[in-house]
């Protein structure tokens, strides 16, 4: 048995309530939770199951419009929700520290690095200015940042998104905490990103023996981080186990549906020989002001086919997308619908040409109009390209929302904000689809779900596709997401297509030295991954 | 850097193209205005060919866009003309005032302005509490009386019998820097009463609006302090609107106290413009207008720098 005093952090029965118009409603519902010093326990779960606000819970700390409601929660003997508000001050940031999801909006944009870096040692009275920014200098090269001994003395907005994650992680250690809550640290990351910030974070949560709460939604990541895993689902535990046998076996229902998110694949379509594509895009340079974010682009798209666009952030996909619906007119270059141009700025182009490309985009939340009804949301483009009116019209949109699989009695008359994620996406789906075009452009349309909701998602539209002879560009930095839905695959980096070809081809070795690097970088379900990945890679430089 | 100095290059012409339209519709308001000059000075009894020959005289008979001319370049040269009224130099008049009226203005803003980043920032620190409230409505109730009324409770207050301070500003000759803030102290305290309101709603709200940020609860979790946290963390990120409301209110300082003015008897330019209008000075009015122009311009070009200067993102590039 473990000596009792090695439990540095525990949770009994933790309740926490958060607040709704005028109702408080529990988020979190009696979790218990043990960390041991120099522990890493992965909580793991989909959005709404109370991860980020048990890993702040465990600072003593609760967001607005939250409160800790009941439960015990002991860090090292000391009781947290008893503490005082200078004692819980002095533990946060020195033995405590907090990891967030986005750095680039974490860090404080009016100070250098350096400067938030030194703050918590000095305030806290663990070293001098001096000494926080030699540590500064040596944690950045430990954490294998760029230009070590001067990228402290930048700001926030000159430094990259991975860089910055990394240099939080080394902020977080500025004190030498006893425990780190990382809150999905590489959520926002490219792939190849992701697995150096990982790789720089077990590394020093090694080195420095610091106990962690991982907190994210991807089993995968989680499986290199945790040594244990515990599983939540809308502010309960589910199971919790250690990390091998929980991905080898997990008990529980909901933990076995997570193992199996990533299993939709429908079978590929054969490559088209013959036939006119429904969009071709020629040799299409576009950019903003002196830069060209896109060089000599071109690619086909066949009716009934679904052409995934992949590559990181700055890569160009969605540059690809506003020139193909003439949001930004090509400096060179054209994009032909069914073998005619179209004038390069969608104000030159007729409704019919317009009406044949729709678009659904990433975030559901903010293409909607929250002051409109799915009557009118889903209403209007049939109304403007169709001219449907009145009983036409109201049927029209009975019959779309019947097609997202949405009753229509019951959502007609609704308000976004008054659907979930991926209900707001399917009416996302719905107003394309009621222009009845051709050709649509979904962009990133899944990566803001949760995997199972996002597998719905991907089924409702392959479905489509075959209903309505619909062709799709694909927009995505994800690879399960290619995996499952592509026909044809395009890898673009830094505005060039690096690679084109059918799926099965793209994933099929020998590749383009870049869609290796992507497709290696994708984490697995193997705990041993990172580390053999790392192994290899290394191997590769030297060698 | 250059790319802030070729922003402020840009600025300082648009400033000057403003000041330039400003004169022209400064000019032709000053047409509009009803009454003849020389019908004025001269009297009821005024034949009319006196009146013709005085308008001859000053150039009232051109064409306005040939007095409009010539006024410019006048203008250009540093020449504002002569007061019809006493013959002097339009630029002397006004110089003397103007000084007055900056210096009332900064005695003002020196307390304001201070005081209200103060009461702003422990009203964002303190905020929902009985203090905040408090501090939001005396300054609302302050800012919602007509300045007059607020300037003649100062003078009952501290002026009155047994009162403390005088309640007539004019002084005449070069009064010591000790006896002009002496003197002047009640203008100046009513126009900080009027004036502070505003700022320091302003910073109360840019600061609150930054409170849900991610870097706030970051220098929370970091274990700061909530002092800090609102003046190391927030404040620096709410500086653009503030510096603009507070530019805002040292123009009015500047161009607004004409009320304050008179009510103390302060030799400024607002009651150099009263009492021109009134006398159809044409040109004293012309000038004092472009001098108001002139300072909300150059006030507004300055809150927009320094409000790019406070934002490292637009300072320093990538």
């Amino acid at each position: 048995m473990q000596d009792a005093n090695d439990i540095l952090l525990s949770m009994k029965g933790l309740r926490i309530e958060g607040r709704t118009d005028e109702e408080w409603l529990e988020i979190v519902r009696g979790v218990n939770l043990e960390l041991r010093k120099g522990e890493v326990l992965g909580l793991i779960g989909e959005s709404g199951a109370g991860k980020s606000t048990i890993g702040l819970a465990a600072m003593g700390f609760a967001r607005d419009g939250c409160r800790i409601s009941g439960g015990e929660i002991t860090f090292d003997g000391i009781d947290m929700r008893s503490a005082s508000e200078a004692t819980k001050r002095r533990l946060r940031g020195r033995r405590i520290a907090y990891v967030a999801q986005s750095a680039a909006a974490s860090f404080n944009p009016a100070h250098k690095l350096i400067d938030q870096y030194s703050e918590g040692p000095v305030k806290h009275g663990v070293m001098s200015r001096d000494e926080a920014e030699n540590d500064a200098t040596d944690l950045y090269r430990r954490m294998q940042l760029p230009d070590p001994d001067s990228i402290g003395f930048r700001y926030p907005h000159q430094v990259s998104g991975g860089q910055l994650q990394r240099a939080m992680t080394a902020m977080a250690m500025a004190c030498r905490p006893d425990l780190i809550i990382f809150d999905e640290p590489t959520t926002a990351l490219d792939v190849t990103t992701q697995i150096e910030v990982l790789a720089a974070i077990r590394e020093i949560v090694e080195q420095f023996d610091t106990a962690a709460l991982y907190i994210t939604h991807d089993l995968a990541v989680v499986a290199q981080m945790a040594d244990r895993i515990k599983v939540l689902l809308k502010g309960e535990e589910v199971e919790e186990s250690d990390t091998r046998s929980m991905l080898a076996s997990p008990t529980q229902e909901y933990t076995k549906s997570l193992w199996a998110v990533r299993t939709h694949a429908r079978p590929e379509q054969p490559p088209v020989v013959e036939g006119k594509p429904v969009l071709s895009i020629r040799n299409v340079t576009a950019g903003y002001g002196a830069v060209d974010v896109l060089k000599d682009v071109s690619f086909d798209i066949h009716p009934r086919r679904t052409v995934a666009v992949v590559g990181e952030s700055g890569s160009g996909k969605s540059t690809t997308a506003r020139v193909i619906t003439g949001l930004l007119p090509p400096r060179r270059g054209e994009v032909l619908f069914n073998g005619e141009a179209l004038p390069p700025d969608f104000r030159r182009r007729s409704r019919e040409q317009l009406r044949q490309a729709q678009m659904i985009y990433q975030m559901a939340d903010t293409a909607l109009n929250p002051k409109l009804k799915i009557r009118e949301l889903v209403g209007r483009p049939a109304q403007m390209y169709l001219g449907l009116r009145g009983k036409a019209l109201e049927e029209r949109i009975r019959e779309l929302l019947s097609l997202i699989e949405m009753n229509p009695d019951d959502y007609i008359d609704r308000l976004p904000s008054e659907l979930s994620g991926g209900q707001k996406q399917r009416i996302g789906i719905a107003r394309a689809l009621a222009a009845e075009p051709q050709f649509i452009i979904c962009d990133e349309v899944t990566s803001a779900l949760d995997q199972l909701v996002a597998e719905g998602i991907l089924k409702l539209l392959d479905r489509l596709q075959g209903e309505f002879d619909l062709a799709y560009m694909f927009i995505t930095h994800d690879l399960a997401t290619v995996k499952a839905i592509a026909d044809e695959v395009v890898v673009m980096k830094d505005g060039v297509v690096v690679e084109k070809g059918p799926k099965s081809e793209m994933f099929q070795p020998p590749h383009d030295p870049y869609t290796e690097l992507l497709l290696s970088s994708v984490p697995e379900m193997d705990p041993d991954w990172l580390s053999g990945l790392l192994e290899s890679r290394a191997t590769a430089a030297n060698g | 850097m250059s790319h802030i100095a070729n922003m402020i290059l840009k600025r300082i012409a648009l400033g000057i193209l403003t000041l330039f339209v400003v004169s022209l519709i400064i000019f032709l308001a000053t047409e509009l205005l009803p009454g003849n000059f020389a019908q004025e000075i001269l009297g009821q009894s005024a034949t009319p060919e006196t009146v013709a020959a005085l308008r001859r005289q000053l150039g009232l008979d051109q064409p306005m866009h040939v007095r409009y001319a010539g006024w410019l370049m006048d203008v250009l040269r540093g020449d504002f003309g002569e007061s019809l009224a006493n013959g002097m130099a339009v630029s002397d008049l006004i110089g003397r005032r103007l000084g007055n009226t900056l210096y009332l203005a900064l005695y003002a803003a020196a307390i304001a302005v201070p005081l209200s980043l103060a009461l702003g920032i422990l009203a964002a620190l303190f905020r929902n509490s009985f203090f905040d409230r408090f501090a939001n409505a005396s300054a609302l109730t302050s800012i919602s009386f007509p300045e007059f009324f607020v300037a003649y409770i100062l003078i009952f207050l501290l002026a009155g019998a047994g009162g403390a301070f005088p309640s007539m500003a004019n002084f005449r000759g070069d009064p010591s820097f000790g006896e002009y803030l002496y003197r002047a102290f009640l203008p100046a305290l009513t126009l900080t009463l009027v004036v502070t309101a505003h700022m320091m709603r302003m910073t109360r709200a840019a600061i609150i609006n930054l409170l849900a940020s991610p870097y706030i609860e970051m220098a929370q979790l970091k274990g700061m302090n909530p002092m800090r946290v609102i003046v190391k963390h927030a404040l620096p990120n709410a500086l653009a609107p503030i510096i603009n409301v507070i530019a805002l209110n040292l123009a009015y300082l500047i161009t607004g106290v004409v009320v304050v003015e008179v009510v103390f008897v302060y030799p400024g330019l607002g009651q150099l413009m009263v009492d021109s209008v009134a006398a159809r000075d044409m040109p004293v009015v012309q000038g004092v207008a472009l001098v108001f122009a002139a300072a909300y311009v150059f006030l507004n070009l300055a809150a927009d720098v320094l409000a790019t200067l406070s934002n490292p993102r637009l300072v320093h590039g990538r």
